[in-house]
């Protein structure tokens, strides 16, 4: 085989379920052709310097963007020259919003930046003003908070495994992905009355434990969905021109990925094995037992596999929390931050003022700064706050996976086709509300 | 399976040692300090002006016109490979007679260490650091994002241009505390500024430039860009 090429075993259709009605697995990349057709990876070719190049302009309103992100680029013929991104056009100004704000009433700010996560960014805040405050939080805590983190990067990767079938032209998985989606949705709604702006935790806790009965939902939904996953594998690994599209596209080798800061699944399909959860630990995640997936080819296609084996890996941690899942109190016993029960804040007179002046001045961490990051499912999020003693942070700087994995998209679009523009742009998995801010 | 990278391994630098652990009942100040701090101190005296632990992370003060000789040695030596940035942002404080400090967020994947790297601006002299652009090209973005919101400027940036607000932007830097949550300019005026944009100008001069694309365009718009008019006013 030459240098540089790859082969990646397909079928030209993919009928049905084996004997016993269950989808099979078969490995999914073979040396030998098999028996089915050869794909050879794309080679990126020499921009031709010579002739007329043209400028085109793809978004900000373009369904291929994920978003208002705008793509200049300049073509030769059909192939990218250079490409220029512009980003900014939802820029809100959460991190200034987060100075004038008290620590608490920044997570409805988390929820909505990478609102495909809400969950795990309420978690991933909560994480890094407790480590200002200096608290620990109880078990049965950090076991559901484990559940909401893995709950969410399930949302997350499915909404990006739907974009992108839609992006490359596939149909019917996109609706089986937002199906669970939608499964996961009403367990958050059941929980915290929520679906997408979740705001779940609070400083010291959890907005609300959760109902009776949930932990059967939640135990149905993991039962169910790795047949689904299953399924779109089975639908899209092997599939001819799923293959076509993805394998040898946006490659970005180890060395490279380090350096331009990439995270999440995009670092790990370069083939670094890095994984916030399991090398920068929180919430007990070295207590559980998971893998951490990874390509060796860097490209479009190993993205992909890196998501799909993630999916897989997250329902493995969300049946060892369920079955872990501790009694006991979900907030911390730390009158500096945890309200007062709404029964004893009405007929208590110390713990009305405490409920107020809680409510109005709200909890002041010691002076200070933390960053916290965690495994999102975009990458490393991560939340730097820097406090001078009042209620309200001096900064409050996100870490924007997103936006890091975007900034090397002129890198890897370049030599590609223009088709090939929107797949490369589809596996950085963006959130504009994230980039922007 | 054939691959073309061979896998590198977040923590294959240690030999032994612990799996790391979620952090528990962290002090607030002076626990232990990450092992580079002490040897950076050591390669560079006069130069690390201190080192504080808080809250279980490692700073390290170092003086601005050193920062790019820091940082390199930290990406390079053998005992720290500090190959992956994390952040790069800055904070101004509510007291405005403090210095604006410019951080960057540090981690060594092979060691499993991180580490926060500090400098401080003084508001009186022009706000400059070297950009640490030619070590990880991850800083392109933000220290970009850092000029845009701070106007701090990262010396040897390739193209440090403002990337969240465009390019008109004429009210000043968001993230600093002197400007207001609602924004310098009255509505009136961002109104009068939004209707006096130019909605055919889609491209920067620097965009036409690069596909002899100014070629293309109307008369009366070459005309008009070509009398110094800039793109999107």
């Amino acid at each position: 085989m030459a240098s540089g090429t790859r082969t990646v075993e397909v079928e030209l259709s993919t009928t049905g379920l084996d004997a016993q009605g269950k989808p099979q697995r078969v490995p999914l990349i073979t040396d030998d052709g098999g028996s089915g057709v050869q794909v050879e990876a794309y080679e990126a070719m020499e921009p031709e310097l010579a002739g007329e190049h043209m400028l085109i302009n793809i978004g900000p309103q373009h369904p291929a963007t994920h978003g208002v992100l705008r793509l200049v680029l300049e073509l030769d013929g059909e192939t990218v020259v250079r490409c220029i991104p512009h980003v900014g056009y939802l820029h809100c100004g959460f991190e200034k919003i987060g100075e004038y704000r008290q620590y608490n009433q920044i997570i409805p700010w988390t929820d909505r930046e990478d609102y495909l996560n809400s969950i795990g960014n309420n978690v991933a805040f909560a994480l890094g003003a407790e480590r200002l405050f200096g608290i620990d939080i109880t078990e049965r805590c950090t076991v559901l908070r484990v559940i909401a983190a893995e709950l969410s990067r399930i949302i997350s990767h499915l909404v990006w495994l739907g974009t992108t079938c839609i992006d490359i032209g596939a149909f019917t998985p996109f609706l089986w992905a937002f199906q669970e989606r939608e499964n996961v949705y009403n367990l958050l709604e059941a929980w915290v009355g929520a679906r997408l702006t979740t705001s779940a935790t609070r400083v010291g806790g959890m907005a609300a434990d959760i109902p009776a009965g949930w932990m059967d939902g939640l135990r149905q939904f993991i039962g169910n969905f790795p047949q689904t996953v299953d399924e779109i594998d089975r639908m899209l690994t092997r599939n001819a021109i799923w293959v076509g599209r993805t394998v040898g596209l946006g490659v970005m080798t180890p060395d490279e990925a380090i350096n331009w800061g990439l995270s999440g699944p995009m670092l790990r399909a370069s083939g670094v094995a890095y994984d916030v959860r399991r090398d920068f630990p929180y919430l007990d995640y070295e207590t559980y037992d998971f893998d951490v997936p990874v390509g060796t080819n860097g490209d479009v296609y190993d993205r992909f596999l890196v998501r799909m084996e993630e999916l897989r890996q997250s329902v493995r941690i969300l049946q060892q929390a369920a079955a872990r899942l501790p009694e006991g109190p979900v907030n911390v016993d730390d009158a500096r931050v945890v309200l007062p029960p709404k029964s004893k804040a009405t007929s208590d007179m110390e713990s009305m003022i405490h409920h107020f002046k809680q409510v109005m001045e709200g909890p002041r961490p010691p002076a200070g700064e933390s960053y916290v990051a965690v495994e999102s499912p975009k990458g490393e999020k991560g939340y730097y706050m820097v406090s001078d003693g009042t209620s309200k942070p001096v900064r409050w700087r996100i870490r924007p996976p997103s936006f890091i994995n975007l900034a090397a998209i002129p890198k890897m679009v370049e030599g590609h086709l223009l088709s090939d523009v929107i797949a490369i742009n589809a596996s950085i998995d963006i959130v504009m509300g994230e980039i922007d801010r | 399976m054939t691959g073309r990278f061979a896998i590198v391994s977040a923590g294959d630098a240690l030999q032994s040692g612990p799996p790391p652990v979620t952090p528990r009942a962290v002090a607030h100040r002076g626990g232990e300090a990450n092992h580079s701090a002490a040897a950076l101190s050591a390669q560079f005296p006069g130069v690390v002006l201190r080192t504080a632990v808080v809250w279980g992370e490692t700073t390290v003060f170092v003086r601005t016109e050193s920062v790019l000789d820091v940082m390199r040695w930290l990406h390079e030596d053998q005992g720290q490979r500090y190959d992956y940035l994390s952040d790069v942002t800055a904070v101004e404080y509510r007291d405005l007679d403090q210095p604006i400090e410019v951080v960057w967020h540090l981690r060594s994947l092979p060691y499993r260490r991180f580490l926060r790297v500090k400098t401080q601006l003084e508001k009186t002299a022009a706000l400059e650091v070297p950009s640490v652009w030619p070590i990880w090209k991850a800083a392109d973005w933000m220290e970009r994002e850092c000029y845009d919101m701070f106007g701090i400027k990262f010396i040897g940036h390739p193209d440090l241009r403002r990337i969240l607000m465009w390019e008109q932007y004429k009210e000043g830097f968001p993230l600093r505390k002197d400007f207001p949550l609602r924004g310098r300019f009255s509505r009136a005026e961002q109104l009068r500024q939004a209707l006096a944009q130019n909605p055919e100008a889609k491209y920067s001069m620097e965009e036409l430039s690069i596909a002899d694309a100014f070629e293309d365009l109307p008369e009366e718009m070459r005309k008009r860009l070509g009398a110094g008019e800039r793109t999107g006013e």
